[in-house]
């Protein structure tokens, strides 16, 4: 029998992924839209690690030795701050993205914690303010269902400026995922694709910002703080002027963070890795004076202990988690759990075309495990109780992991963790973070 | 009534006893004198009350209003009655830009002209502006009603939703998926109403209708991005 060779020589610049996409467009004339964060490899956290204590440090005892996780937000100006059991807080996600038994989910899982859930595109539902012991309440260009009764239930307000997957852009809900309740609450007919604008509706710059937060403030009377979310992109001078506009929190979200519905392209190529953000928006507030007076919470691509107790060292005050609490609540699953048992979902994957593992069709409202879903039979697949529970044991776990890493490095407090605990293990990390290479003592563009 | 004085009274202060002292003391009027262009005058007010405020007011005057019956005896700056919920905002003199913008409910009444994007993104409030309108009024406005007594700049109603808006003067130009449509007997009944409610004496056949197109309610890759 002759041997046919096959030559599979692939190209890098046309590899099967953009040969995929050119067919694919070629074929449709559409750019694509998808839901969940950027798929490329960028410097991460990963590239980071931590020198733990041994003869020049002090390490404490991993199970004994108390090591606090209580975290302070908003003590700026707001008459009652938040105050956390842990610095691991749920990003916003909306009711219309996701189901409402989700939304309960989080708030359950949140208020067990100690930590705070946040609302989304979308306004607040009922469910998800009675289940949230601490509840941030979105305020986003588009405004769906923001009025001042929920202003004043709120327990922090974020004005929303862009976010990590999409700065520069404005959200969509595409009408599949419309039904009457989210369209009652967004004030749409059902059905149609829902745009959330890329701007305010009722001012521009950073000084109109300032005059905005005042707003806010006057409405619920100074009592809460106020948050201001930026997409990372121009990150040291959009965290100086959220603090100059009179910011209580910024929240920084990378390029990493997830969406419910964007454009591939955007998800892809527009703003930085969460790892320069983070730096960068230390920087601002250390240029300002204003560090430990401002806090800073870092979101986008965090997914472990460790990833938290990174941000943390390198400068946040908390960490927010979106895409993680999917995966924990069983995104890309194989099986659902329904009435105690596990039933397969790869039927449905297979039905949107792709499978466990690969799956970012959020947008489209199919969502096999019940979660990304506004369909009555679907949202049935993920209870608040299921899903509560493995939101409490991701977060838990992910707390253990942060405190474990906090006391190898000596520190009674996971606030404690400074930027001489890590190091880079590549050049790139090392240049973004401004952290020195392993082994050497050198900062790429900074150092030697 | 209470006479508050803003160049001896904080505006903080003001907004508290908006808040709070007139619903435990049951004050149905209030005039604000001396506003001197401040910022957020009577934001967030959840009350039957009539307040009057002699004099041009900054950003946000009437934000967020449910129920209260708000009268600038001056010009307002942007975004008066943003976000209002319910209650009346009358503007006697003109408005700035973003006006009634994200408003749910309630009547703004702006008798001057309005600046850029008057209603943008209004979702159920009813605006009318005895003047003109800046370009970009109503852009992806929802739901309610925007009537402009005088004429409309550019790009009126672009990316219009459900909200219907009646123009007596000239249309610069439509923005994307707006465009003219017939009056009907119910449009002239509600355009009577509204123009009533204003103290303004047009007779509704002089309007013309704007509403959308709803060509783009749903993604279509033929728009090529004209949204």
């Amino acid at each position: 029998m002759t041997h046919r060779r096959i030559q599979k020589e692939e190209s890098h610049t046309f590899d099967r992924t953009v040969i995929d996409y050119i067919q694919r467009a070629a074929a449709t004339g559409l750019y694509e839209i998808r839901g969940l964060g950027s798929k490329r490899k960028v410097p991460h956290f990963d590239d980071l690690v931590f020198l733990a204590g041994s003869i020049t440090r002090y390490p404490l005892e991993g199970y004994r030795e108390k090591c606090t996780t209580k975290t302070l937000l908003g003590t700026r100006y707001a008459k009652k701050p938040i105050e956390l059991d842990i610095p691991i807080t749920i990003a916003g996600m909306s009711f219309g993205s996701l189901s409402a038994n989700v939304k309960e989910a989080l708030g359950r899982a949140a208020t067990e914690c100690g930590t705070s859930t946040t609302t989304g595109d979308g306004g607040m539902t009922p469910e998800e303010r009675r289940s949230s012991k601490t509840l941030v309440y979105q305020c986003l260009p588009s405004r769906y269902g923001f009025n001042p009764d929920d202003l004043r239930k709120a327990n922090a307000i974020e004005v929303v400026v862009g976010q990590g997957a999409k700065p520069g852009g404005g959200g969509m809900l595409l009408g599949q995922k419309v039904n009457k309740r989210v369209a009652g609450m967004r004030t749409l007919p059902e059905g149609v694709d829902q745009r959330s604008a890329c701007r305010h509706p009722d001012w521009t710059g950073p000084d109109d910002l300032t005059i905005k937060i005042k707003e806010l403030r006057e409405i619920t009377d100074w009592e809460v703080p106020i948050y201001a979310k930026v997409g990372a992109t121009r990150t040291f001078h959009d965290v100086k002027l959220c603090v100059h506009a009179g910011a209580d929190v910024v929240v920084v979200d990378g390029m990493q963070g997830g969406t419910a519905a964007t454009q591939t392209v955007f998800i892809e190529h527009i703003g930085i890795p969460t790892l320069a953000a983070v730096r960068l928006a230390v920087d601002a507030l250390e240029d300002m004076n204003m560090k430990g007076k401002v806090q800073l919470i870092v979101s986008g691509g965090i997914r472990t202990g460790a990833d938290a107790a990174k941000a943390l060292a390198m400068g946040a005050d908390a960490v927010s988690v979106g895409q993680g609490i999917l995966f924990a609540l069983g995104c890309n699953n194989e099986t659902y759990l329904q009435q105690g048992e596990h039933h397969s979902a790869i039927a449905d994957y297979d039905s949107l075309g792709t499978a466990p593992g690969y799956c970012h069709h959020c947008h489209t409202g199919l969502c096999p495990v019940g979660i990304t879903t506004q369909d009555e039979m679907l949202e049935q697949r993920l209870t608040p109780e299921v899903g509560a529970k493995h939101v409490k044991n991701y977060l838990k776990t992910m707390n253990m992991e942060l405190t474990t890493i906090a006391r190898a490095c000596g520190k009674s407090d996971v606030h404690h963790l400074e930027r001489e605990d890590l190091v880079a293990l590549t050049v790139e990390a090392a240049a973004m973070a401004r952290i020195p290479l392993a082994g050497t003592h050198w900062i790429p563009g900074h150092s030697g | 009534m209470e006479r508050i004085d803003l160049a001896k009274t904080s505006l903080r202060e003001l907004n508290q006893f908006l808040h709070h002292e007139i619903r435990n003391k049951k004050i149905k009027h209030v005039e604000v004198v001396n506003p001197d262009g401040a910022h957020s005058i009577a934001a967030g007010v959840d009350a039957p009350v009539k307040i009057e405020v002699r004099g041009h007011t900054g950003y946000y005057c009437a934000g967020m209003n449910k129920q209260a019956e708000i009268i600038v005896h001056g010009n307002a700056g942007p975004g008066v009655a943003e976000n209002m919920m319910s209650g009346l905002v009358h503007v006697k003199g003109f408005a700035s830009v973003s006006a009634g913008a994200s408003g749910h409910g309630g009547t703004l009444v702006i008798d001057g002209d309005a600046s850029l994007r008057c209603g943008i993104s209004m979702k159920g409030i009813d605006i009318v502006v005895g003047g003109d309108v800046g370009n970009f009024s109503a852009f992806m406005a929802q739901a309610g009603t925007l009537v402009v007594c005088g004429d409309a700049g550019d790009h009126l109603g672009d990316s219009l939703y459900e909200a219907v808006i009646y123009v007596r003067g000239k249309v610069k130009s439509f923005g994307a998926d707006a465009r003219e449509e017939p009056m009907t007997k119910a449009d002239e009944k509600k355009l009577g109403e509204l123009l009533e409610r204003a103290g303004l004496k047009y007779k509704p056949k002089e309007f013309k209708r704007i509403a959308s197109a709803k060509s783009l309610y749903n993604w279509n890759a033929d728009a090529n991005q004209e949204y």
